[in-house]
């Protein structure tokens, strides 16, 4: 994973509460068995008057001009500002891998579903929680002020306004070092392999019907 | 010291290792696999030459993209290339990694959240996760189990372990006697109505009270299955003698001395007297009614002799508009009736609904009525080939047959529509499935949500209907 560098970046508004993973990206969507390739597909039912398909070339799809990423004004945006719950429903990971991959590197929110706030972590999306009227704030100033930036320091943990302003913001230690230092979770875990080993003879000891061998008693068992 | 909750319990017996700041190491004790979001983390394996952990703690089945009308051979025939070369790819990824797989064709594949319990390949006290958020249903069976993204699927088959912090507890405590026709499922729509899809979130929620210790063990999977939708990873419901009797003889269980020690475990599987709750929250049962969903989130829920709600209303600005947004895209008015809402589709299935007293419970609304002419396409879709089998044994296929429902085979079907089975535009489902965002069943299609039994009830009136008029 890249390390997580600090940015100035655009911001675009998405003013809806509890936008599931349906909305972000459409089941057909999460038929490929790539992680890249769907930021042409983000949000594809709200942003194009058609129904999309995998694979397809969106250049000349219709495009929704009521969307507000397809509003000139937002184009090349990297920090999406959005409302409550951001992100419920399916646990699917290519909702992160979409966004991720559309351009989007922040998303700021008053809340946001767990599985898809951890997901965003494991993509290189920093994920920021601000108070309700914080979030309000900012869709008002992003509305008023067309080419609204925001300044994200994750190591500062700080988002800077244009007039200067900072707003301070709070992300767990481990996931704050992890992003910026672009640590792969698997390599870290590992480095405990021996307490994992350690643990699994103890509980072998203890509950050894966690320990049955599945594809041996399915055999015995063969119902077919 | 106050006693532990269940979820402090199964959380306690997992830790593996724990820094200052509660960052956890979790021992999972079964990974469930389906199609849909293992072929990138066993990508992920392969690019950097790791091997699974343990092999023997997966288990694989297709289930989003299996298609429930009958096939010509295999996998190989499927018709939509895309969600072929899918179910073909975890195929070969299960054969490659040696892991086991109920392949399509085999009467134990199914959605995987039916499969896991049914083979006893989930058991009380486990860890278990999946791909998938509707991992909470084996909660039921007073496990630890939630849904975890892909980085997550590829973490758990190369570690066998989760990097975690612990979540808080929540109990849900609904006493009292539900009424004749009121099931699971409408309790667990009141509860998200009544808490929001938020509800749950940062909290692992357990179930308790007189509902929940009288409810089925499947019933209870319908309860967990639906957590997520209230905002929580996990839902669970305390070992009893009801989840002891349903384990007892399923292939992967226990036998003998073992099954003895087993037993005694699991019977500690249970909140303290003394736990403490960080937020307890209480429903009387009794006063529970059929519940119905009119919008596009699981939260907009309504009894059925009740109506929907104006938006003028409504306080919370940020809600009122959302509530705006789903009149207009489920093309309902304020102040309608939920029993004017129209039902054009009507489908029984999905890892919520989809098991045997599911389907027992919808063929007895059923049994000697037919569907009305007005609903375009009844589909019932059983959780697994088990199910199917023991449905058709007990002559079910038959009783849906004749009211013109149609009979599928198992898989996740139009819950989300991966597969060919779609709800068209504007069309209004009558679904046992657990989530009605938009375009979820197919695009522009509008979901409600409901019990098997309501279900049931709306193909015979062809409008939403009181289930209580039909029993």
């Amino acid at each position: 994973m890249e390390k997580f560098a600090r940015l100035t970046a655009l911001v675009a508004p998405l003013d809806r509460a509890n936008v599931d993973t349906d909305a972000i990206i459409p089941k057909q969507f999460l038929k490929s068995i790539q992680r890249t390739g769907f930021g042409p597909y983000l949000f594809d039912e709200w942003r194009y008057l058609d129904v999309g398909q995998p694979g397809q070339d969106c250049s000349n799809r219709p495009v929704n001009p009521e969307f507000v990423l397809n509003q000139p004004r937002y184009q090349g945006a990297r920090i999406l500002l959005a409302r409550e719950n951001f992100g419920c429903g399916s646990s699917r990971e290519h909702a992160p891998w979409a966004l991720k991959d559309y351009g989007f590197d922040v998303i700021i929110a008053p809340s946001f579903a767990e599985i898809f706030f951890n997901n965003c972590f494991k993509n290189g999306i920093l994920p920021v929680v601000l108070p309700d009227e914080t979030v309000d704030q900012l869709f008002r100033e992003v509305a008023e002020q067309e080419g609204y930036m925001l300044t994200v320091d994750l190591a500062a943990q700080t988002l800077t306004k244009p007039n200067g302003e900072v707003i301070a913001f709070e992300v767990d230690p481990f996931r704050r070092h992890c992003l910026l230092e672009g640590l792969d979770d698997i390599g870290l875990t590992l480095q405990h392999a021996d307490e994992i080993r350690a643990y699994e003879a103890r509980r072998k000891q203890e509950a050894p019907w966690l320990f049955v061998h599945l594809k041996e008693v399915a055999e015995k068992y063969n119902q077919v | 010291m106050a006693g532990k909750t269940l979820y402090d319990k199964l959380w306690d017996e997992h830790v593996v290792r724990q820094e200052e700041d509660g960052t956890t190491l979790i021992y999972i004790d079964r990974h469930l696999l389906h199609e849909v979001t293992s072929p990138q983390a066993f990508e992920g394996l392969r690019l950097a030459g790791r091997k699974p952990w343990r092999v023997d703690a997966n288990l694989a089945t297709p289930d989003h993209n299996v298609p429930t009308t009958e096939l010509k051979g295999g996998p190989e025939t499927i018709e939509d290339p895309i969600s072929r070369i899918q179910v073909l790819t975890l195929d070969k990824n299960a054969q490659e990694f040696g892991i086991l797989e109920f392949k399509m064709g085999d009467p134990r594949q199914g959605i995987v959240h039916v499969v896991g319990p049914e083979e006893g390949a989930t058991l009380p006290g486990m860890t278990v996760v999946c791909g998938d958020s509707h991992t909470s249903t084996h909660g039921a069976l007073g496990c630890l189990a939630h849904g975890i993204g892909t980085s997550e699927v590829e973490h758990v088959l190369a570690t066998q372990c989760l990097i975690q912090k612990k979540m808080k507890n929540m109990l849900i405590k609904v006493d009292g006697q539900l009424q004749p026709g009121v099931g699971p499922k409408d309790v667990i729509l009141y509860i998200i109505r009544n808490i929001g899809t938020a509800g749950g979130t940062g909290y692992a929620i357990e179930f308790g009270g007189q509902v929940f210790r009288d409810m089925s063990i499947e019933g209870r999977m319908t309860v967990c299955n639906m957590a997520i939708e209230a905002g929580a990873r996990a839902g669970m419901v305390a070992v009893d003698e009801k989840t002891i009797e349903y384990v007892k003889g399923r292939p992967f269980a226990p036998t003998g001395e073992l099954w003895e020690k087993a037993v005694a475990h699991w019977q500690t599987l249970h909140s303290d007297p003394d736990a403490e709750f960080d937020v307890v929250i209480e429903f009387d049962g009794s006063q529970i009614e059929p519940q119905v969903s009119w919008g596009t989130s699981p939260e907009m829920v309504i009894d059925i002799s009740g109506g929907i709600p104006d938006p003028d209303q409504e306080s919370d600005p940020v809600k009122a508009s959302s509530m705006r947004r789903a009149l207009e895209y489920m093309g309902l008015k304020a102040g309608m009736k939920a029993t004017e809402m129209p039902v054009d589709y009507v489908f029984i299935g999905s890892c919520t609904n989809s098991r045997i007293e599911d389907l027992r419970a919808a063929a007895e609304v059923v049994k000697g009525r037919k569907v009305s002419d007005r609903v375009e396409q009844a589909l019932v879709v059983p959780g697994s080939g088990l199910v199917k089998r023991q449905a058709e044994a007990e002559g079910l296929d038959e009783v849906f047959k004749a009211a013109g429902f149609e009979w599928r085979n198992p898989g996740c079907s139009m819950c989300l529509a991966m597969n060919a089975d779609r709800l068209p535009p504007q069309k209004h489902c009558a679904s046992t499935s657990n989530r009605n965002f938009e375009g979820r069943q197919g695009a522009g299609g509008r979901t409600h949500l409901v019990s098997p039994q309501m279900a049931a009830a709306a193909a015979i009136a062809g409008h939403f209907v009181d289930v209580r008029e039909y029993l």
